[in-house]
This record gives C-alpha cells, structure tokens and sequence, in this order.
C-alpha cells in the first residue's frame, strides 16, 4: 500500500489489464467461433475475427431443445438436490460437533476429521457405490458419490458456529425451554448466513461441473446424462452426436447437422450460467477461497 | 452448572441432535469407511460377481503384476513432476499476482480484476478439454492455423507428440488456477498491518523496496504453510486434466499418465481390476503418511494452520 510511485500503479494496471485478458481470451475465441459458419472454420481455423457470423449451429440447438433441456433438467436437479442434502448433511453435523458438552463430541470429531487425512481413491469408492448400493445408471449415481459432504465443510461451520454464535443466546434460549432443533433454525442459521452462502455456491458449482459421477455411474441410460456429461460424449466418441441428434426426432436433419459449431454452441450453454450469476456471487466465493485456502 | 449435570442428562438433552446428524454420519460411513474395507480388495482376486468378501485372497501378487507395468515407474515420475512443477511456478505466479493485484488503488478496478481472473477456476474441465482443442486442434486450431502455418511451417498434430504436453499441461494448469491461488496470498496481503508501509513511506522506500524489505518477507509464512499443505498431496492429480485436456489420446499416455488416470484406464478400458487396486492402495497409503507428516510440520511451524 505505498502510494507514492505512479509508474509502479500504471504498471501494475497494464499487468492486471494482461492478465485479464488472458484469464477470458480463450473463452471469447470459442463463443465466437461458435457463431462462424462451419466451414469458415473448417478452411480458416477458429479466429477472434470471423469472416462470416452465422447461427445455425443456435437453430439445429434449439431444433433439437427437448434433448439439450432434458440434459439441462438433469443438471439442475442433480445440483439442486445435491445442494440442499448437502447443506443439511454439513450442517447438522456442523451442529452436532459444536456443541461443547455433548456425550461423545472427540469421538465424533475425530471420526469425521479421520475422512480427511485418509482417501481410499475412486476405485474401492466405485465398487461400494456401485456392487453394494446400486446406483449406476441411477439419478443417484449422480448426486450421491463423493460430492454430498465434506469433512472440511463440517469443521467449517463447526468452528463458525462456535465462534459466532454467542454462548450467552444458547444460554438464554435453554432457560426459556427452547429445544435444541428449534435452536439450529432460529439463532443459529440466522447467524451463519454468510458461511452458508459460500457453502452452498460451492456445492452448486462442484455439481455443475461434475462429469466424473456421470462417467462411473451412468453405463446405459444415456437419458440421465447431464449437460456435462453430454459435452463429454460428444467429445470422446464421434458417433454420439448423430445418436444424440436423432433421439430429438430431427432425423432428416441429422445429416446437415454442423457438428463442429454445434458441439461448441452446446459448450456454450454450459457455462453460460455460471459466467451470468458469478458476479452476483463474487463475494461469497473469494470468502469460500480464503478460508479454503489457509486450511487446507 | 453445566459440567455437574449427569451424563443421561445431557444425552437426553441432545438427543434429537444426534437424530439429526445421524443421516450425515451415515453418510460418512458409506461413502468414506466402507470403500475401507474395499481398499483391503488390493489383496484379493477380486471377482465382481463373487463381491468384496468372497473373492479369494491373492497376497502381493496384485502389486507384483502392477510393478512389472511400464506404466508402474511413469505413473509415479509424472504425477510428483507435475505436482512439482505446479507447485513451484503456481506459488510464484499466485504471489506476483497478488502484490501486483495491491499495486491497484481503485477500489473498483481490483474487483473487476479479481473476478475477470476468476473465470478459468469455474469452467468444468471438460470444457477446458474443448478450449485447449480450439487452439490445438490439428486442421483449424487456431495456433497452427494462425502461428504454425502463418510461419510457413507444416501443421503440429499435437495430440500425438507427447513431447509438447509437459509444457502444454503446465501452461493450462497455470491458467486455470493462478487466479484462484494469487487471491489466496492478496487476502494475506490486505491482512498486514498497514503501518509498516507508512513508516517505510515515511522513510523514503520506493515501491520496490516495500514489495521485497515488507511484502514477501510478511507472506513468508503463508507460503511455507501452503507449500507444506500442498506437498501433503504430492500423490493426488487432477483426473479432469490429465483425462480430459489430452482428450484421453492414447499416443499421448507417456507424458499423461499419472496415478490417477492409470486407476481409471485399467479399470474401464483393460478391465484389470488387480492392477487398478493396487496402483490405488499405494496411492492412498502414501498419501495418508504425507498428510500427517505434512501436518505434523506445520503444527511445529504455525499451530494455528495446521489440520490437527
């Protein structure tokens, strides 16, 4: 915070200004070229500076909506669901560990903290998820594996809960015969708003990108796919966007189909949420990276 | 008061609150401690239709098989390089960032900055797998389209050199996560105590002398913390990027192989369960030994930073 070199600020803002542009150059490069016509492309390479704008890859999408909103259903469910019982989870458990005089709290407490220092890896969790569980090819293959609760979440709010809420309210509320559940809803959440946010912009954004889950636990049921998994399809196996196309009833015009732009135009409407709602969160989520990343 | 009251006291007083975090406990015992026992499966036979307890016992046969691989010895060379090379350039890109980033004095520039760097850490890495292909793909990527050939040079098949992808795989990496990272040491920087500055202003520093007599010797610790967290996970790679960004090509498995990736690959494509078992259990028993060392250290340097 020194304030007396001019040059040093107007350096720094050119670096800033660099650094910007190279953290969104990418990003512009494939939403305009999936508004270049396909064979543009083909001959010239995906260039800043189209010669030709062109939206047919947006037309054969949203020809073939009911395929791409099925996906984008399935996103949001499995993200919303996936939220909500993440919330409880942590939170619940949250609460739990903060009380001081609970039977049992440095048991408890260790046998979540256990699941942090010690990771088994995707293969022993895949054969229990799915060999004991049965959730492939399941809407819950998607939102029950690995992304439901995190132990450093559960310390989070833990420690929130501990230092934030005053002992003296808890107090009060137990001379007044306030049950412990009533509690949690009326002096603790009220209280932890800001750490809830963050948790759950977190959660939100683990599901949404998520195409792992999908990977392991979706074999058959190609309609349980999520955007994300989708994007990945399309990506890994050339055949998929004729099957893809085709299951949307656009059959006689599956053939025309610009697969290249498409495939980009879908990219696109992938991340166009997160991009839009980001800057309304930016503050939860630098909060969620600072205490992320000084713990752990 | 609150000491005296008998232990059936207090169960009864918390009891719904361990009804409710019952399901979370759960959880935990499902998701985390049963594949515990699955990982016990690295010394068996494993045989899907007979299940964890009935397949036979094989002893180390599974990590001698996986030991003769040629992949063995890459897996591990890639994954501790990777994470090297990303620790040290990620941690020097994320600190100049940061004391840059307090180098702007509107309010509002630096909000505009931070959320503009941000962007690359939301996108799902299988979109990062189209971006990175926008650039490289072979017939239109825009590099060889717009440097390669605009040098009068022939087309780089990328995805079949494995020699380029060290150097293509580091620079995605940086990209992704040096704004993330660098916002981590900028809430460090805002954190110290602001007198030091003046009294240097006072003294006639230049902004320069602040940066290296002030700014890094005060982010010293942090680094040394987030190092040593960091080296805790020395064995674990990003399945997205080493899977997705290389689009799984398999001329490229030289240079993208890392412990995680080989898991996956022998498990779907080979359908060598014993091989996949065994890469991963040492993967979490040397894991699990760095994380507590790693601990440990930072509870002797900074009591407060350490998980335990």
């Amino acid at each position: 915070m020194s304030g007396n070199n001019k040059g040093f600020r107007v350096f720094s803002n050119i670096i800033m200004i660099l650094l910007s542009f190279i953290s969104i150059m990418p990003l512009v490069l494939f939403i305009i070229s999936s508004i270049t016509r396909e064979s543009v492309i083909n001959q010239f390479g995906y260039s800043f500076f189209p010669r030709e704008i062109d939206f047919t890859a947006y037309r054969y999408l949203f020809k073939s909506i009911s395929t791409i909103l099925n996906a984008y259903g399935m996103t949001i469910i499995v993200a919303g669901t996936g939220t909500i019982a993440n919330l409880f989870l942590t939170v619940t458990l949250g609460y739990m560990l903060s009380k001081r005089d609970l039977p049992g709290r440095n048991f408890l407490s260790f046998f979540v903290f256990f699941t942090m220092l010690f990771n088994c890896g995707m293969i022993p969790s895949y054969i229990i998820w799915s060999q004991v569980f049965h959730v492939t090819d399941t809407v819950w293959g998607l939102i029950l594996p690995n992304l439901m609760l995190s132990a450093f979440n559960v310390i989070l709010i833990r420690t929130y809960f501990s230092t934030n809420v005053p002992q003296e309210i808890v107090d009060a509320a137990e001379v007044d015969a306030c049950s412990q559940i009533r509690m949690l809803g009326a002096i603790y959440m009220p209280l932890s708003k800001p750490i809830i946010a963050t948790l759950s912009l977190f959660s939100v954004l683990a599901y949404w990108n998520d195409w792992i889950n999908g990977l392991y636990y979706i074999v058959t049921k190609k309609e349980l796919y999520t955007i994300q998994n989708v994007l990945n399809s399309l990506q890994n196996n050339a055949d998929y966007l004729k099957q893809y196309v085709n299951s949307s009833g656009l059959g006689a015009y599956a053939k025309d189909i610009p697969s290249l732009s498409f495939r980009m135009a879908l990219a696109v409407m992938s991340v166009a949420p997160i991009l839009i709602i980001f800057p309304f969160f930016q503050k939860s989520f630098v909060r969620g990276i600072v205490i992320g990343g000084v713990k752990g | 008061m609150r000491n005296k009251k008998s232990l059936k006291k207090r169960l009864k007083k918390y009891f719904w609150v361990y009804i409710l975090a019952l399901p979370a406990l759960i959880y935990l015992i499902i998701n985390n401690y049963m594949p515990m026992v699955g990982l016990t499966l690295a010394f068996k036979n494993y045989n899907f239709s007979l299940g964890i307890f009935k397949s036979e016992w094989s002893g180390l046969s599974n990590f001698t098989y996986l030991l003769k691989s040629k992949w063995a010895g890459i897996m591990f060379r890639n994954t501790i390089g990777y994470n090297l090379v990303f620790m040290v350039l990620g941690t020097v890109l994320a600190i100049f960032v940061a004391i840059v980033l307090n180098e702007v004095r509107s309010k509002k520039a630096r909000n505009i900055y931070q959320m503009v760097i941000l962007v690359p850490y939301l996108i799902s890495t299988v979109m990062i797998g189209y971006l990175v292909y926008a650039f490289l793909s072979k017939s239109n990527g825009f590099i060889n389209k717009n440097i390669v050939e605009a040098m009068g040079m022939k087309a780089i098949n990328w995805y079949t050199e494995a020699k380029y992808w060290p150097v293509i795989l580091t620079i995605v990496q940086m990209w992704r996560v040096f704004g993330f990272q660098s916002i981590i040491f900028f809430a460090t920087i805002i954190g110290f105590d602001k007198s030091y500055y003046e009294s240097a202003v006072v003294d006639g520093a230049t902004v320069w002398q602040q940066i290296t007599k002030i700014t890094i010797p005060l982010l010293r610790p942090t680094v040394i913390i987030l190092v040593i967290m960091t080296l805790g996970k020395m064995f674990n790679s990003d399945f997205g990027l080493f899977y997705q960004v290389p689009q799984n090509s398999g001329r490229l498995y030289e240079a993208t192989t890392t412990i995680d990736t080989y898991v996956y690959r022998v498990l779907m494509t080979d359908h060598d369960v014993g091989r996949s078992l065994a890469a991963g259990f040492i993967q979490s028993i040397l894991g699990f030994i760095l994380v507590l060392a790693a601990n440990l250290t930072v509870r002797k340097i900074e009591p407060d930073s350490a998980l335990f």
